[in-house]
């Protein structure tokens, strides 16, 4: 394949059986990898010490992080605003590329939809840790109590307790409908009754018939519709939670498309980071192919264009506002205490991922593995300078401060990557991570380009 | 192929789906009547004291105003509970010998104070104060409950916040004259017994109720750190 070509979405030379074999053959019939039981043994031990960091949390209180006055929310929202953008490209590629018609999809959708799951899984971990007391989450609710109050509706706080839990409940039902075709072909092609058993259950009683597939594409478009909103209104929700606040950094108009756009940024970049190895170490290099990783990186570009631009209108209305807080806050934010951080963020987000507009960077698969990860860092940074940079200096110099993650704060975010590693590893494991159908629907389409 | 399933599993499946649905209904509902009922919020359940006190005898039959024990209630946050000399001014010298009252003597002279069972009590989260609600014509009634029956005193309402909300959104539906806080015989006004206020009469409560909150200037404080200082 020479580099003018563009790369197909699916090698050449599969027909319906080998597509299906080489995927589920994954879960059913290869032995469990070495590298699997080290890597899930590294994420396991990751998420034993998120078990610890909670434990000893419960036990002492929100006292074992950094965060006092001014700073109250330190690493526990900035690792909540950042799993909950990581989460979008999932629902992106599942609900508004499906909508769109973009057949490349269909290999990094299931994968991508369960990224989606468990991110989410462990951004709603944050708050609900924050609040000090988690065991009365359910004081967030709407609920007849005897307390004769409901939640404050005004607060985008409240909000964002419906935005989350939508979206959560959205992906899943998404996410599992798509799989029912899926678990029904493992089902039928297990050959130990446990398997048989296991597999049955979950696909619960497909036979593929025409009545069911009717149904089936109702369904997810139904659900694709449902979840379209959510990849917009999800992240503009968690950006009011800073934007109706008046603190300057945040109190902008500007928060909610920048969120949304660094969300799927950071999406794709994960999407990225996920799909680089498993294409190498399952040798799915015929389905996720370098058309994949080509698009995604353009998305990630077109995506990060947008951020910046987010970034240069808030520095640009920090001197037109003529608000001397304003002013001040960017002045403080370029020049002040954590200057270092926000200037790696601008690195990382911004300048190295120019690279991409080169073709050859985009089908160098290890420098676009590099550059997903330095996507990642970049944006928790940026969520990093929004939550602390902003609230460590506000109006009165009298109540200005400085905040220092502590062994705790690290604890919960390591442990957290902990928690979505040992998610992930135990669903390419245990569930088809590529939708076998729908790679079976790409099927003739190759063959007949093959063919010129 | 030999099916794994057998057919009955087609209605395990149906009844495990929608009986878990029903299940849970069923089961918030009945959290929600257990948060409700006497046995977590201890209303109407007489509570057994060291000496069986009546408050129906003494502030029914005898008529003793509540401020002759509870002596704190129009200065302080807490009404206050009388030391044994309270019960003394009288028990020296009627039923001196009796033997319900022993522990009342035995505490007069050991100088121990006799440990009562708390009926009424909020946590301590909750800062209440008695006598801004007595100044602003709540009486004693309003919350404890007809006092005036109570052989063994009881807990008359929930003191949920839900049940303190009812009130401080709504005062006009259960303010009273002040000069009525004091009386556990008050009702509120109807049409067969009216209520007079400086010579004006009333026969519904919101009529009242209304007249009042302008005149006693009630506010209806319903901020969270109205209580939760």
């Amino acid at each position: 394949m020479s580099d003018s070509q563009t790369p197909r979405i699916i090698e050449p030379g599969h027909s319906f059986a080998s597509v299906t074999d080489s995927i589920s053959a994954i879960v059913l019939t290869q032995k469990t990898s070495r590298g699997w039981w080290l890597g899930f043994a590294i994420s396991f031990a990751l998420l034993m010490l998120f078990q610890l960091a909670l434990t000893y949390l419960l036990v002492v209180g929100v006292g074992i992080w950094g965060i006092n006055v001014p700073i109250g929310w330190g690493f526990a929202i900035t690792n909540f605003v950042w799993w909950i953008g990581i989460g979008h490209a999932g629902t992106l590629i599942s609900a508004i590329l499906l909508l769109l018609r973009q057949t490349w999809r269909t290999s990094i959708n299931r994968f991508a939809e369960a990224m989606t799951l468990f991110a989410v899984a462990c951004a709603g971990m944050f708050p609900l840790l924050h609040m000090g007391r988690p065991w009365l989450f359910y004081w967030l609710l709407p609920y007849p109590n005897t307390m004769g109050t409901w939640p404050q509706f005004r607060s985008p706080l409240v909000w964002d307790v419906f935005a989350v839990s939508t979206y959560a409940t959205v992906s899943l039902m998404f996410w599992y409908v798509g799989l029912l075709p899926d678990l029904a072909t493992l089902r039928d092609r297990a050959r130990d009754r446990a398997r048989q058993v296991f597999y049955g259950v979950m696909a619960m009683g497909w036979r593929g018939s025409a009545v069911h597939w009717h149904r089936y594409e109702t369904a997810s478009l139904l659900l694709a519709g449902l979840a379209t909103p959510l990849v917009v209104s999800v992240h503009t929700v968690v950006s009011f939670d800073f934007a109706v606040g008046i603190i300057p950094g945040w109190h902008s108009t500007i928060f909610p498309p920048y969120f949304v756009a660094g969300a799927i940024y950071s999406g794709f970049a994960m999407v990225m980071t996920l799909a680089i190895p498993l294409r190498k170490f399952y040798k799915l290099e015929d389905f996720v192919t370098l058309r994949h990783l080509d698009n995604m990186a353009k998305v990630m570009l077109a995506t990060g264009m947008i951020v910046a631009y987010g970034y240069m209108m808030e520095t640009f209305m920090a001197f037109y506002s003529g608000d001397l807080y304003d002013r001040y806050m960017i002045m403080n934010r370029m020049t002040g205490p954590y200057a270092v951080v926000y200037w790696v963020l601008i690195a990382c987000n911004i300048v190295l991922p120019q690279m991409m507009w080169s073709r050859r960077v985009r089908r160098n698969v290890g420098l676009l593995f590099v550059i997903s990860l330095i996507v990642n860092t970049g944006m928790w940074l940026e969520r990093f300078v929004i939550v602390v940079t902003s609230l460590h200096r506000d109006f009165l110099p009298s109540s200005w401060g400085m905040y220092y993650p502590t062994f705790w704060d690290w604890a919960t975010f390591v442990g957290t990557i902990g928690l979505f590693l040992t998610l992930f590893y135990l669903f390419i494991r245990f569930l088809p991570m590529i939708a076998i159908f729908e790679m079976r629907g790409l099927v003739p389409e190759s063959a007949e380009k093959g063919k010129t | 192929m030999a099916q794994i399933f057998h057919p009955s599993t087609n209605t395990i499946a149906r009844v495990s789906i929608y009986g878990s649905v029903i299940a849970l209904l069923v089961l918030s509902f009945a959290l929600y009547g257990l948060g409700e009922s006497p046995y977590y919020t201890d209303v109407n359940v007489p509570r057994e004291q060291p000496v069986p006190f009546s408050h129906r005898h003494h502030a029914g039959e005898l008529g003793i105003d509540c401020r002759y024990c509870h002596t704190s209630v129009e200065e302080s946050s807490f009404a206050g509970l009388p030391p044994t000399k309270t019960c003394m001014t009288c028990h020296s010298h009627i039923w001196t010998n009796s033997e319900m009252l022993e522990p009342v003597r035995a505490s007069y002279r050991s100088n121990q104070s006799i440990a009562w069972t708390r009926v009424n009590a909020l946590p301590d989260f909750v800062y209440f104060n008695h006598s801004i609600h007595i100044h602003k014509g709540i009486g004693c009634t309003t919350c404890h409950g007809p006092i005036a029956e109570m052989p063994l005193t009881w807990k008359a309402n929930t003191l949920l916040m839900g049940w303190c909300t009812e009130c401080h959104r709504e005062p006009q539906k259960y303010v009273r004259p002040r000069d009525q806080v004091f009386s556990v015989q008050y009702e509120q006004p109807t049409r067969f017994k009216p209520v007079y206020v400086r010579g004006k009469e009333y026969t519904d409560q919101l009529a009242l109720g209304t007249d009042l909150v302008k005149a006693y200037k009630i506010q209806s404080l319903t901020d969270c750190w109205t209580c939760h200082r």
